[in-house]
């Protein structure tokens, strides 16, 4: 597959993509807009692979660098999203019987 | 051993279950497992990662990922309820600086025309979001006033920041022969222009309307990442995929949120919401002070109570302490409902949580459009910590809340304000709630005083 190709298969994809995200998000409660939010900050995460390819292939000390802080920051993304929307996910619990001791 | 045909179908599997995930994570019932099941899409893509063909340095990303996740796993686990908007907004910066990173390295690599203009836009909208974000993760911890930053001239000052920034891109993508700045010094330049450009953006926005504006950049920081997918030959599907997923359902989100809030967002960016008082002297009458007794005494004798809670009594830990009264004032006939704003807290859902987290039961929380019409019926009202959105003022013509839908508490026989001093909401408003006839303002730290009515009602 040429470059170009590949490009807009990618367009094709993306805007696809668009449609799903819009049909899944559409017609959501408003108290889950938070941990919807919080959630997709997660799935944005997938940087972190980005991340990785770029500082695999680094060659020069300066892609190096912006690379590993690239890690870093996808890796605290990931990690990070994923707790926080666990943490408020927890609270939506029903059958969790022990009340939280107010944080 | 090469494992790197794996990638490509691991990626796909990814995918799909970050879309089941998200399905799931917008309905109550599935909400939890559904982030368990992006998070572990999440885990097996990152470790086929490994496996990319002619990947070296992988001590670096090893050690890289173990710093970033340590850090986030450990700040997001300690972490109270009550920060947990500006932890997203934190995280989602970081999202948006690594992504700028990864166009960094993709423009410093030698690329096409088409590549290039792509992660130039990339780079852009992924550092306005990091810096963006981190304002707004200031302004919500209070490292920074929360009230929106103006100085004169400060839209055109934008303008040729984003000019400029623009203007840099566009060099780094065409690199003219004619023009003798060389990719070292552009390159940086166009770089630190987007992170002004987003520290310079989030500025005027008050404290009240950082939610919406965390969603926006939230949507932002998945727009970059899709970009960022077409650095790579052949293109990262998985990031193109999932970014345009968050950055549709992000953009959704946020338009959502600034109609719960009745926001345009042209108004949120533009605005400076909050920043100039109100047109004064429309207040009359003054604040008249309630003691504890004398509230204990009007709900023992009242048949309907409801609750308006507000960030204030999260800020005070009042929640636990709220329950109690509840469960209280139930035992003795009473009926208790709490009436969530749909802003209350930092962000929709946010109240929900922190009254979920007491113990509070769900059926006993209802949403503004239910609760409204039950005000004029109701014998006390306690407002505890809420401010903004129980200001009647946004029924009047020319309050910069007008429009906003509020809870409307004034319309109940009595009104009790529980709040700490006589200061500002969020908004920074004047609340002409305070000032009629009847209610009654019980000042204290929200804790305390919910406490002490609780003692006062044990003993009648």
């Amino acid at each position: 597959m040429t470059e170009i190709t590949a490009f807009w298969t990618a367009i094709y994809i993306a805007m696809l993509a668009a449609f799903t995200g819009y049909v899944v998000i559409s017609r959501v409660p408003v108290i889950l807009h938070t941990p919807l939010m919080s959630g997709s900050n997660f799935i944005h995460g997938i940087v972190l692979v980005g991340a990785m390819v770029a500082l695999g292939l680094a060659t020069t000390p300066l892609e190096q660098v912006i690379g590993f802080v690239a890690v870093v920051l996808g890796a605290a993304n990931v990690t990070g999203g994923y707790v926080v929307t666990e943490r408020i996910l927890q609270m939506f619990d029903r059958s969790g019987k022990k009340p939280g001791k107010g944080a | 051993m090469d494992l790197s045909f794996a990638i490509e179908p691991v990626y796909i599997a990814t995918i799909f279950f970050f879309i089941v995930g998200l399905q799931r994570m917008s309905h109550p019932l599935t909400a939890r497992s559904g982030i368990v099941w992006a998070g572990a899409a999440m885990l097996i893509a990152t470790l086929v990662t490994f496996f990319t063909t002619g990947l070296s340095n992988l001590v670096l990303i090893a050690i890289a990922i173990v710093i970033g996740g340590g850090f986030g796993y450990i700040a997001a686990k300690r972490v109270a309820m009550t920060n947990m908007p500006q932890m997203i907004a934190l995280y989602n910066g970081m999202g948006g600086g690594a992504a700028a990173c990864i166009s960094a390295v993709a423009l410093l690599a030698t690329h096409s025309m088409v590549t290039g203009g792509i992660a130039v836009v990339g780079g852009l909208i992924g550092a306005v979001s990091f810096a963006g974000s981190i304002i707004a993760f200031f302004k919500l911890q209070g490292w920074m006033p929360s009230r929106p930053i103006t100085f004169p001239g400060q839209q055109i000052v934008n303008m040729a920041i984003f000019l400029l920034t623009v203007i840099s891109g566009v060099l780094i993508v065409l690199q003219p022969a004619a023009i003798p700045i060389s990719a070292a010094v552009v390159l940086p330049l166009f770089f630190i222009l987007s992170f002004l450009f987003g520290i310079l953006m989030t500025l005027p926005i008050g404290g009240a309307d950082m939610p919406v504006v965390i969603s926006m950049y939230n949507a932002f920081t998945g727009l970059a990442v899709a970009l960022d997918g077409f650095s790579f030959a052949p293109p990262n599907y998985a990031m193109i995929i999932a970014g345009v997923i968050v950055g549709a359902a992000g953009s959704l989100l946020t338009l959502q949120m600034a109609k719960a809030m009745n926001r345009s967002l042209g108004n949120v960016f533009f605005g400076a919401f909050g920043a100039t008082d109100t047109d004064g002297g429309q207040v009359k009458g003054s604040m008249k002070a309630i003691e504890t007794d004398d509230v204990a005494v009007l709900l023992a004798y009242a048949d309907t109570v409801i609750i308006a809670p507000g960030y204030g009594m999260a800020v005070a830990q009042a929640q636990q302490k709220v329950k109690e009264l509840t469960d209280l004032l139930e035992n003795k006939g009473i009926s208790v409902k709490f009436a969530i704003h749909p802003v209350a807290g930092r962000m929709p859902g946010h109240m929900n949580v922190l009254l979920a987290e007491a113990g509070v039961s769900y059926d006993r929380l209802f949403d503004r459009d239910e609760i409204n019409p039950e005000f004029p019926a109701t014998d006390v009202v306690l407002v505890i910590g809420a401010n903004d959105t129980v200001n009647p003022a946004a029924h009047r013509q020319g309050s910069p809340l007008f429009g906003m839908p509020i809870l409307d508490v004034e319309q109940a026989k009595n009104v009790i304000v529980l709040k700490r001093g006589q200061g500002r909401g969020f908004a920074g408003i004047e609340n002409d709630l305070f000032y009629r006839d009847n209610t009654r303002m019980l000042y204290g730290d929200a804790q305390e005083t919910v406490g002490r009515l609780i003692q006062s009602l044990k003993k009648l």
